[in-house]
């Protein structure tokens, strides 16, 4: 059978995402409690988490997390990832052993700058330099896959239940301001550790669910513009759409929403002039950029968390907010799980962004009590 | 000289039925019922019958019906009935073989190999009478990058043509067809949202209050072309080629060439208006670019400019070459299109299917990142919302209907344009049948097919779970090949069916 990457698989799903607007750092302990609710939505064939601020001491490294399907696999990586970054640690990322986590691949990371002699001699920004190893190692490296690459952020995913990877990843010994998790109900068998959500490209990560159909027409633009969607899932086009719209167009989280999910003509017309003019152009130009079809995204970045639902909202969230924090999910049991008594919280409409910026994002605050992170010592 | 041509037709009037009312008579306008006095009834000349259909729909008592002419020459799988009166025809005129409408060989229709998909379960379809569901689409050119200060638009996009359905008429020249048939369009046209095109015939002075929907031609005849005439059109088109014929040119009859069409092309009363094959400060891709511009400067940059071409061997080339040039919309016509006359040998063996065409085109400008920057419209015969669906998915942002909008007017097909006797009204212009086409039922008539496709297409979107015509542009995966080739599916770019 065809691996994920090589066919195209659609699937449901159930996510959440937590984060705290003052920048204050967490556990992963609420995240794993949320997602564990929504067992059902998910059948045991995909998982994951992203968390933003978790390593703090390397935050001037991209943190690379890279799933190996054996030894040799990683060596000849090794040898490419020598030649173009210096390497300031590797290691494999720490888990325990889960009765339910089985064929477990070769689970590493590493610390890494790009040199920067390299970067001047193509001409590159440093972050372009960092998609093209991305999309180079994904695309046509045999059984290594790089799913994490942003700084003081990381993925951890795998095949599974969300609760059950969060367990075998030991979360709870992360501290992160922003949390986002996904579980998966995938209408096929891949089992691929790849193919699991979050999918995140620099700091950008994205959970969802859903399944969109405007797939191939958002993945024809985006190749125009040298991504490379090798993993034909819906959540790699939705991040390379948000990187190519905030990173390379310069829009605002706003702006993305009214190209992702753009309001429908009928509300353009009622827009005061200045904004319609805006919209239109957005809709003009970039329409191959919506996303149509049902879908629930979260979107991480170092700022801040972005949540967003289609057009007429063919799939749940809800938000809530309690002090500092705001939260997101497929269902309100899910937010209830981990605040019992928010705030406010509502559903917020197809189309309309819930956005969470982080206040002082270049602090994050590490609560004094516990350790800062995870780093196998 | 004796011909030996038969008949192609014969006409059998049910005596039980007919009364003799004559009406058969009157619409004729190929003069093939006459009443025979010595048998006291209405008989009928064949030879001249084109089967236009009109007697048989206009007789009250239902009493003709006209068959293909029974008799059968020797079966030969080589030499058919219809190579062989074209040479009977040829030998007999010593001329090149006319035709109207499009190609009608029996070459496979791509479009009917192509099927669409459908929404099942794992994402709901939706449900157009009850969600919005968006055809409204821009065509013209499109900025690399949007200028935005302070959450607002610094720099206006290049002007566009707004659609409210991915479905314009094409060009038909007033003197091809006639001025209630273009009334009809350009009435449904501003109805609907969408835009009709002059063709190469200048745009009469009736058709000024539908410049706002009006795409205006400029050929390689350059008839009717004045500063009024490009300021009034919404778009202006460059007309290289067409898809009935590629690289010749055209050829309007002097008898054609009365006083209001004389008046509109700017041409003397009675002459030919014969339009050169190659415009003539075009002959090369940087001459283009010239002429583009030259329109652009005389415009003030206020309205996109249109590049018509057939699709030929080479298209893609030539198409990435012509967005290169500054052309903001680039417009291809396949083999199947049609034209008032062309000669028959090249209407049916040049140029290519407008499926590979548009599939080519649409991966070559995306292979050099240049697609978003330029808006693609096909045609070539687009005969149902269906075809419209699948050639948006296959890339176009939008397609124009030429014979499917002259079908909604009456045309019945007879592919006799050229003989200027249509007896529906629609490609003629001697007064007595241009007044059997009512310009208010045209207008009726073009505007519900519209209408009807609209429908169609937000239904066949909804299924697709789309709400939203862009995302359905370029969208293959929308689409599966059934009964084609590898290569076939290859350069259409799509899957097989089942996979």
């Amino acid at each position: 059978m065809l691996r994920e990457g090589q066919v195209r698989i659609p699937s449901g799903c159930a996510i959440s995402g937590i984060m705290n607007k003052k920048g204050k750092c967490f556990n992963g302990g609420d995240i794993i409690n949320s997602i564990a609710v929504m067992h059902e939505r998910s059948n045991g064939l995909g998982g994951g988490f992203a968390a933003y601020g978790i390593y703090p001491d390397f935050k001037e490294y991209y943190a690379f997390h890279f799933f190996f399907d054996n030894s040799s696999n990683k060596e000849k990586t090794e040898e490419i990832l020598q030649q173009q970054f210096i390497v300031v640690k590797s290691e494999p990322i720490p888990t325990r052993k889960v009765s339910s986590i089985k064929d477990v691949p070769l689970i590493w990371r590493y610390f890494v700058q790009p040199k920067s002699k390299l970067i001047r001699k193509i001409n590159l920004t440093e972050d372009e330099y960092i998609i093209r190893f991305v999309m180079t190692v994904n695309s046509e490296l045999e059984g290594a896959y790089l799913f994490s690459s942003g700084k003081n952020m990381g993925v951890f995913k795998g095949v599974g239940y969300p609760e059950d990877l969060g367990d075998f990843y030991r979360l709870e010994e992360y501290q992160g301001y922003i949390w986002t998790a996904h579980g998966r109900f995938p209408t096929n068998t891949p089992g691929w550790w790849g193919g699991a959500h979050p999918f995140a490209l620099l700091d950008c990560s994205v959970v969802h669910n859903g399944e969109i159909s405007s797939y191939e027409a958002n993945r024809r633009f985006l190749e125009m513009y040298g991504y490379k969607c090798a993993l034909q899932t819906d959540t790699e086009v939705i991040a390379y759409i948000f990187d190519f719209l905030k990173r390379r167009q310069g829009f605002s989280p706003e702006m993305i929403s009214a190209t992702v999910a753009s309001p429908l003509w009928q509300e353009i017309q009622k827009m005061k002039p200045s904004e319609r003019k805006l919209v239109q152009a957005i809709r003009a130009v970039y329409g191959s950029l919506l996303v149509n079809g049902p879908f629930s995204i979260l979107v991480g970045s170092k700022e801040g968390m972005i949540a967003l639902n289609d057009r007429i909202k063919l799939r749940p969230s809800v938000a809530a907010t309690k002090d500092d924090f705001l939260y997101v999910a497929s269902e309100e049991a899910a937010i209830r799980a981990v605040c019992v008594q928010p705030d406010v919280v509502w559903a917020p409409r197809g189309g309309e962004p819930v956005v969470g910026i982080v206040e002082d994002m270049t602090k994050p605050k590490y609560s004094q009590r516990e350790e800062k992170l995870a780093i196998n010592s | 000289m004796k011909s030996y041509i038969l008949p192609d037709f014969t006409i059998e009037r049910d005596n039980t039925r007919c009364n003799n009312c004559r009406v058969c008579i009157k619409q004729c306008s190929y003069e093939v019922h006459f009443f025979d006095k010595e048998a006291a009834q209405v008989c009928a000349e064949e030879a001249n019958c084109v089967n236009c259909q009109r007697c048989v729909v206009m007789c009250p008592t239902r009493a003709i019906s006209i068959r293909k002419n029974p008799n059968q020459m020797r079966t030969n799988a080589n030499w058919s009935e219809e190579a062989m009166k074209a040479i009977y025809v040829q030998a007999e005129t010593g001329g090149i073989l006319l035709a109207g409408m499009g190609n009608g060989c029996s070459h496979p229709i791509y479009w009917d190999h192509i099927l669409l998909n459908a929404s099942q379960v794992t994402n709901p379809s939706i449900d157009p009478l009850r969600e919005p569901m968006e055809l409204k689409t821009f065509l013209g050119r499109k900025p690399e990058k949007l200028a935005i200060k302070n959450g607002k638009l610094k720099e206006s996009i290049p002007p566009n043509l707004e659609l409210e359905v991915p479905i314009m008429f094409a060009a038909m020249s007033f003197g091809a067809i006639s001025l209630n048939a273009i009334k009809s369009l350009a009435w449904a046209a501003r109805q609907e949202g969408t835009f009709f095109n002059s063709g190469e015939g200048g745009l009469h002075s009736d058709l000024y209050e539908y410049g706002k929907h009006a795409v205006v031609q400029v050929a390689s005849g350059r008839f009717g072309v004045h500063a009024r005439y490009l300021e009034e059109g919404a778009a202006i088109e460059i007309k290289i080629g067409q898809g009935a014929k590629p690289g010749i040119g055209g050829h309007l009859p002097g008898e054609k060439v009365g006083k209001e069409v004389s008046e509109t092309r700017m041409i003397p009363e009675g002459s030919d208006a014969i339009s050169p094959a190659p415009h003539h400060d075009i002959y090369s891709i940087e001459d283009l670019r010239q002429l583009i511009y030259s329109l652009k400067e005389a415009t003030n940059y206020e309205k996109p400019i249109i590049v018509k071409v057939a699709a030929v061997h080479n298209i893609a080339a030539i198409a990435s070459g012509i967005a290169r040039a500054g052309a903001d919309i680039i417009a291809i016509d396949g083999y199947r299109g049609g034209t008032g006359a062309a000669p028959l040998r090249i209407r049916d063996n040049v140029g290519i299917p407008i499926e590979f065409a548009l599939a080519a085109v649409d991966s070559r400008l995306r292979e050099e990142g240049i697609r978003n920057q330029v808006s693609l419209v096909i045609s070539g015969s687009i005969r149902n919302s269906a075809d419209v669906v699948k050639a948006i998915a296959l890339g176009a942002d939008a397609v124009t209907i030429g014979t499917s909008a002259l079908i909604a007017l009456g045309c019945h097909m007879c592919q006799k344009c050229y003989a200027g006797k249509c007896s529906w009204g629609i490609a003629t212009q001697d007064p007595n049948l241009v007044k059997r086409l009512n310009p208010q039922e045209g207008q009726r008539k073009a505007a519900n097919l519209l209408q009807a496709w609209k429908h169609e297409i937000k239904e066949m979107l909804g299924g697709m779970g789309i709400n939203a015509i862009e995302s359905l542009r370029g969208n293959r995966l929308m689409l599966r090949g059934l009964d084609l080739t590898e290569k076939e599916l290859q350069v259409l770019g799509i899957k097989s069916v089942g996979e």
